[in-house]
């Protein structure tokens, strides 16, 4: 293998993790504190990538400004359906809280197709984003730099509010207890609103940044919904460096097959997930329940 | 998946009135023949619909009865789609032989995938359903020499049924086909829910741990009756093949799979005939809808299971039981006084 194929391999592999990630990291965190799997959660990166296309230049602002307001939006969007319809799931089946955000993932795509239309929609990217970083033996989109450079930030500033602030204190003992945490006073419904808040504009901001590496249509949220819930499996749900290190190896595995066996990408992939699942059934990071 | 069901006073079966007995698959032949007589020019949605509610019945033992949380039944329709297909093509041209094969198929997937994944749970179980059918779905698309890839497995020719009826456009004989295979198999699986087997199948979904303390084989016990879903998957799944003439890749597909828990969650999970009303209602409105827009049609289905869930989580089946349930109601009191 030559070393500019390695290079691209972990180049791309790293910054597809990067956007795999940031949209995961919220359906990671309200799985392991509400006990709900949010199938709807990859509708969120779907809007924020819509929202972000429309609104610039509907409005005629700046595309940074129009991206923190299609961001706000979708954390909005997302209050109104935790607050409305998810949380008369919270301690349901299983299979009842899939299948009702399996049924919101078919309003937002019909909602998206009624609103923008079927084709694959391109998100403008400010121009920033464009052009080439030389490295002296080979160059860089500037767009994968930036990519990487936002995950990392975001995987910092979440270990920090986990681990360092008071919200993060009352995040994890909702986590590891929620009965306990609510009789000593902590205020369970804020924490499951604002963690699911702020999950899903996470979701909007990797979607965002990762339109180019997984394009805007009004299927997204079907049509990358299984890879979403492999990361989140296979990182063991509730641990920010569980989907950290589960975006890396899926991202990088998918990526390098792609490059070497594009027809047997997605099987290596799932393959991956398998044998991650069957050697630790509670994911990479994950605790026993 | 812990919630203690109150029990529920089953019936002597009757002696004097064996029909009774009958009365599910008496209601959907009749039905069946009356759809026949009511719809002629359907024929071909109302075979989709007795195959489709084949495929939803197994899901609803797997399911519905022993609460194995799956998103990837569409593996076992799917291999049973392929294997009638290749029967057809290299074997022989007998549907009956076909569709036992397709059948068999089903089984040999489903047990091969349970024996590795029925020992974990929850979203373990779910993603691992869900990673057998994408990578059959990807191995599929990939050997394009044995399956046609995009282009589907076509082309293979089904010989007379019992060597009498001809398979041919908007035959009848698919239709009958269909629906007889449909009734023998509610017939059947009706036996096995109601059996010693599927009741542990039913306490398992309850409580597990429990069955295991009694000790009853909770993992062997799932592994079979998820090979029996199997069966009937890739029975139903050969079924589709060998009326459409066509298996393809969208068989395999994880949106067939999710429709298809859809259609049981419509109609109800906890009965065999909630899963064939789910279907029916299911198809019944893809089919008026997607004539609009296709995107119209997704609107109501995400609507529909929301307030379903909402309000009737027992499903469309659970409207009629307590329609009966009133309906029997003044007796009762007047029978008291």
């Amino acid at each position: 293998m030559s070393l500019s194929l390695l290079s691209s391999i972990l180049i791309d592999g790293i910054a597809y993790a990067m956007i795999l990630f940031m949209i995961t990291v919220g359906l990671s965190m309200t799985m392991g504190l509400m006990r709900v799997v949010n199938l709807a959660h990859g509708a969120f990166a779907m809007l924020g990538g819509f929202f972000a296309a429309t609104i610039p230049q509907r409005l005629g602002v700046p595309a940074w400004l129009g991206f923190l307001l299609a961001i706000a939006l979708v954390g909005l969007v997302a209050l109104l359906f935790e607050r409305i319809l998810l949380r008369r799931f919270y301690g349901r089946d299983d299979l009842d809280q899939m299948l009702v955000t399996i049924g919101l993932m078919f309003l937002a795509t019909a909602a998206v197709n009624l609103m923008f239309g079927s084709t694959v929609t391109s998100v403008a990217l400010p121009e920033l984003f464009n052009g080439t970083v030389d490295l002296g033996f080979r160059s860089i989109p500037r767009h994968r730099l930036i990519v990487v450079g936002c995950g990392l930030v975001v995987v910092c500033v979440l270990w920090l509010t986990v681990d360092r602030s008071s919200f993060g204190i009352r995040v994890r003992a909702a986590v590891d207890n929620a009965p306990i945490a609510r009789a000593i006073g902590i205020d369970t419904t804020k924490i499951y609103a604002a963690t699911f808040v702020m999950g899903a504009a996470l979701a909007a901001l990797g979607g965002i940044a990762g339109a180019e590496l997984l394009p805007m249509e009004s299927t997204y949220a079907s049509k990358y919904l299984v890879i979403l819930l492999a990361v989140v499996a296979v990182g063991g749900n509730g641990n920010l460096f569980g989907s950290f290190f589960a975006a890396l190896l899926l991202g990088i595995v998918e990526t390098s097959m792609k490059y070497m066996v594009p027809q047997l990408a997605s099987a290596a992939f799932f393959l991956t997930m398998i044998i991650v699942l069957l050697v630790r059934p509670q994911g990479l990071f994950g605790r026993h329940a | 998946m812990n919630t203690v069901t109150a029990p529920r006073a089953v019936p002597a079966p009757s002696r004097a009135r064996p029909w009774m007995q009958l009365r599910g698959e008496l209601v959907l032949l009749l039905v069946g023949l009356l759809a026949f007589v009511l719809f002629p020019h359907d024929l071909g949605l109302l075979t989709n619909m007795a195959t489709m509610s084949i495929f939803a019945l197994s899901l609803s033992l797997v399911l519905g009865q022993a609460g194995i949380a799956t998103l990837g039944q569409a593996a076992l329709y799917g291999s049973g789609a392929y294997v009638a297909g290749w029967t057809a093509l290299y074997l022989t041209a007998d549907p009956i032989a076909g569709l036992l094969l397709g059948g068999l198929g089903g089984g040999v997937i489903a047990v091969l995938s349970g024996a590795v994944m029925l020992r974990s749970t929850k979203l373990t179980l779910v993603m691992l359903t869900i990673a057998v059918a994408q990578l059959l779905l990807e191995l599929a698309n990939w050997a394009r020499w044995l399956t046609g890839g995009d282009d589907g497995l076509a082309g293979f020719n089904i010989a007379p049924l019992f060597g009498i009826w001809e398979f041919s456009f908007l035959s009848y004989t698919g239709y009958f086909y269909a629906l007889g295979a449909l009734v023998l198999v509610y017939f059947l699986l009706r036996n096995v829910v109601e059996s010693p087997f599927g009741l542990t199948a039913k306490a398992i979904r309850q409580d597990p741990g429990r069955v295991q303390a009694l000790g009853g084989r909770v993992y062997l016990h799932l592994l079979a009756v998820y090979t029996v879903g199997g069966i009937v998957a890739g029975l139903a799944g050969a079924l589709t093949a060998q009326t459409s003439k066509v298996a393809n890749l969208f068989m395999l597909d994880f949106s067939t799979s999710a429709g298809v828990v859809v259609m049981i969650v419509l109609g109800g999970t906890r009965r065999l005939s909630g899963a064939v009303l789910g279907t029916v209602a299911y198809m019944t409105i893809h089919h008026i809808a997607s004539t609009l827009n296709p995107y119209h049609w997704l609107f109501i289905i995400g609507s529909m299971l929301i307030v379903v869930l909402i309000v009737l989580p027992e499903g469309l089946i659970g409207l009629f039981d307590r329609a009966v349930a009133y309906a029997r109601q003044p007796r009762r009191s007047g029978v008291a006084r």
